[in-house]
């Protein structure tokens, strides 16, 4: 029995029936979806879609994104045929979608909505294996199949035999990837799959989406109307604005630092300066920082970070002079941390820190330093100086 | 009360047990002929969501027919004995399955059956897999309340001198003995209740525990 790193290795060479060969694993199977002067107008005369020419890179996430109506899940949805275009012609992986029957084109290719859309009748388990069975698979190997996808998206075994309306909304938005998942099509659309759960759970989703598409490899199209959400996942963002244009077509730094239009300036937000942070990985000097210990007795002269035995940061200790006890209730919860990787990281660990000073932790989460928000800023002017950021 | 309990009346051909068992012959045969024609009409028009105005004009058009209108002309042109009956009573069953079936399909969540059509069903798949299992506990509202109807409405049988409970009724009638037609009057009743609660286990059997109200269904 292999373990399982060795098993969810496996997933990306099955296709219905079995393995396929060694071949393939290499990158998996590669699709392109590519849309050339698609238009939708539907019967009442409104243009959804209009003369949309873009190209999905195959192995990658791209994501859509606009403002309410602007003809993102219609694009989406013409792609598996839930709507055929007015003109124009979609190719996957260089067939027209139009040549293939509809049933059989959904069944190579994973949808996920907004509201989960599980079957209410059906127990979580069978809901995933839907589509292994539509495609003919056995219904043990099937079963089979459903469960391990239940690993994957990380629920417990044991919600397999619950049904829908036993799960909270993140649960079922996570078996609604699962049942996408459960053939292995190596395209996969996504409308607004994470809108309808809180912040917390929504992060958890996106960082778990991330994951799976490292460890597939699969060609992506995600919809949002949240631009946070666009930059974060995207590898590729295409902005559309109102009447089914699209405006800019880019990797997402590009987005913040060259849009192409006002439209995309004002969608990407004020904060597009902040948000390009997000792409900057550069220097800040690390400074020391005074800690302590729980039950030390320390003479406190300024802030001083109050760290775990194995020197990971507990919160600060400050508003006191001369010599006191460590203890708990003194504490004042400290900001976000900063591990090293981006300069909005640096920045946001500064800015939210009630010391102002950010504090930087290693791998291991263990305090390394801290970082002064004037340090961020120079950081910047130097990588601007240096040609890194776009004008 | 005493006519019910006198073992003369609980044997031979014209017993208690025969009559019974001749007015639960009526429902249930009457209650499949309805049904196979009362849910895939319904399903199907539910379905496609063309043609609802047929269902409902249908339907009240079928309500509004008087039972023993309906039963005297079929006797009138088929003669007497056990198809008039049936013909009254299976017109009577279908308004009620049909509109059952119709508002259960049509009451499903369109995101359900668009994630049906999503994951790759054929229409036939996205009805008899997904819209009739969600339309389930509906449609059986529809088929019990047919089947009470039925129950109580096959006393007439015996007005064209076929069997069943109503025999009681109707020779209790004609010899003015009131302990003959109170005793088929709670017989029918009994049997009545008796349907049901098989239909209700049936009902149990096949609707999905996931669509019984949050909370109760399910295995935990
Ligand atoms: N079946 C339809 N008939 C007529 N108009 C439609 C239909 N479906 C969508 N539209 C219109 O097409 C436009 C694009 O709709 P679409 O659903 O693609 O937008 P969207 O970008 O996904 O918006 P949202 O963020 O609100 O989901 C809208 O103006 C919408 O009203
Ligand atoms: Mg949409």
């Amino acid at each position: 029995m292999p373990g399982y790193a060795e098993r969810v290795k496996v997933f990306g060479i099955y296709i219905q029936g079995g393995p396929i060969g060694v071949v393939v694993t290499t990158g998996g199977i590669r699709r392109v979806i590519e849309f050339r002067a698609v238009t939708k107008r539907f019967e009442d005369g409104t243009i959804a879609v209009d003369e949309l020419d873009l190209t999905v890179e195959a192995g990658t996430i791209t994501v859509f994104v606009g403002p309410s109506g602007c003809g993102k899940t219609t694009s989406l949805r013409m792609v598996n045929r839930m709507i055929d275009p007015t003109s124009g012609t979609i190719l996957v992986d260089g067939k027209d979608v139009l040549t293939v029957d509809p049933p059989t084109l959904r069944r190579g290719i994973g949808y996920v909505i907004q509201q989960a859309g599980l079957f209410p009748h059906r127990t979580v388990l069978d809901n995933i294996a839907t589509v292994p069975l539509l495609s003919g698979w056995d219904k043990r190997k099937a079963r089979t199949r459903a469960a391990e996808l239940l690993e994957i998206v990380g629920l417990d075994a044991n919600f397999g035999k619950r049904y829908p309306a036993q799960l909270s909304g993140g649960q079922q938005q996570r078996v609604g990837v699962a049942r996408a998942l459960a053939a292995d099509p190596p395209v996969l659309l996504m409308d607004e799959p994470f809108s309808a759960v809180d912040p917390v759970v929504r992060e958890d989703l996106q960082n778990e989406l991330l994951r799976l598409q490292a460890e597939f490899d699969k060609t992506i199209v995600f919809v949002t109307h949240d631009i946070d959400e666009a930059l974060k996942l995207g590898e590729r963002v295409a902005v559309f604005q109102t009447g089914g244009h699209l405006a800019q077509y880019a990797k997402p730094a590009e987005l913040l630092s060259a849009p192409a239009n006002d439209f995309v300036a004002s969608f990407v937000g004020r904060d597009r300066g902040y948000r390009t942070l997000t792409f900057l990985h550069a220097d800040v000097p690390v400074h020391p920082v005074t800690t302590a210990k729980l039950g030390e007795r320390v003479t406190i002269t300024d802030w001083t970070l109050v760290v775990d035995e194995e020197n990971r940061p507990k919160g600060w200790l400050s508003g006191v002079d001369g010599e006191v006890e460590v203890a708990e209730k003194d504490l004042i919860s400290g900001g976000s941390l900063y591990d090293g990787t981006t300069l909005r990281g640096a920045l946001d660990a500064a800015l939210s820190s009630p010391s102002a000073l950010g504090v930087v932790v290693d791998g291991a989460g263990a305090v390394t330093g801290v970082v002064h928000a004037g340090d961020v800023i120079q950081a910047l002017a130097k990588a601007r100086a240096a040609g890194e950021v776009p004008k | 009360m005493g006519w019910l309990f006198d073992p003369a009346h609980w044997s031979g051909s014209s017993g208690i047990p025969v009559r019974l068992l001749e007015h639960f012959g009526y429902t249930l045969l009457t209650m499949v002929i309805a049904a196979l024609i009362a849910i895939p009409l319904g399903a199907f028009v539910g379905h496609t969501g063309k043609g609802g105005f047929v269902i409902v004009g249908l339907s009240n058009a079928l309500r509004a027919l008087p039972t023993t209108a309906v039963l005297i002309l079929v006797v009138l042109w088929a003669g007497l004995g056990d198809f008039p009956v049936y013909v009254a009573l299976v017109l009577l069953a279908i308004p009620p399955i049909m509109a059952g079936t119709y508002a259960g399909v049509r009451a499903v969540d369109p995101v359900t059956v668009d994630a049906a059509r999503g994951v790759g069903m054929r229409e036939s798949g996205v009805l008899l897999q997904v819209e009739i299992p969600n339309a389930l506990p509906l449609i059986f509202g529809g088929f019990r309340g047919a089947a009470l109807q039925v129950v109580a409405t096959a006393t007439i049988a015996a007005y064209t001198g076929a069997g069943g409970l109503g025999r009681f009724v109707f020779d209790g009638l004609a010899l003015q003995d009131f302990g003959q037609m109170l005793a088929g009057a709670v017989l029918v009743a009994l049997l009545a209740v008796l349907v049901d609660l098989g239909f209700a286990g049936l009902q149990r059997l096949t609707v999905s525990p996931g669509l019984r109200p949050v909370g109760t269904g399910g295995n935990r």
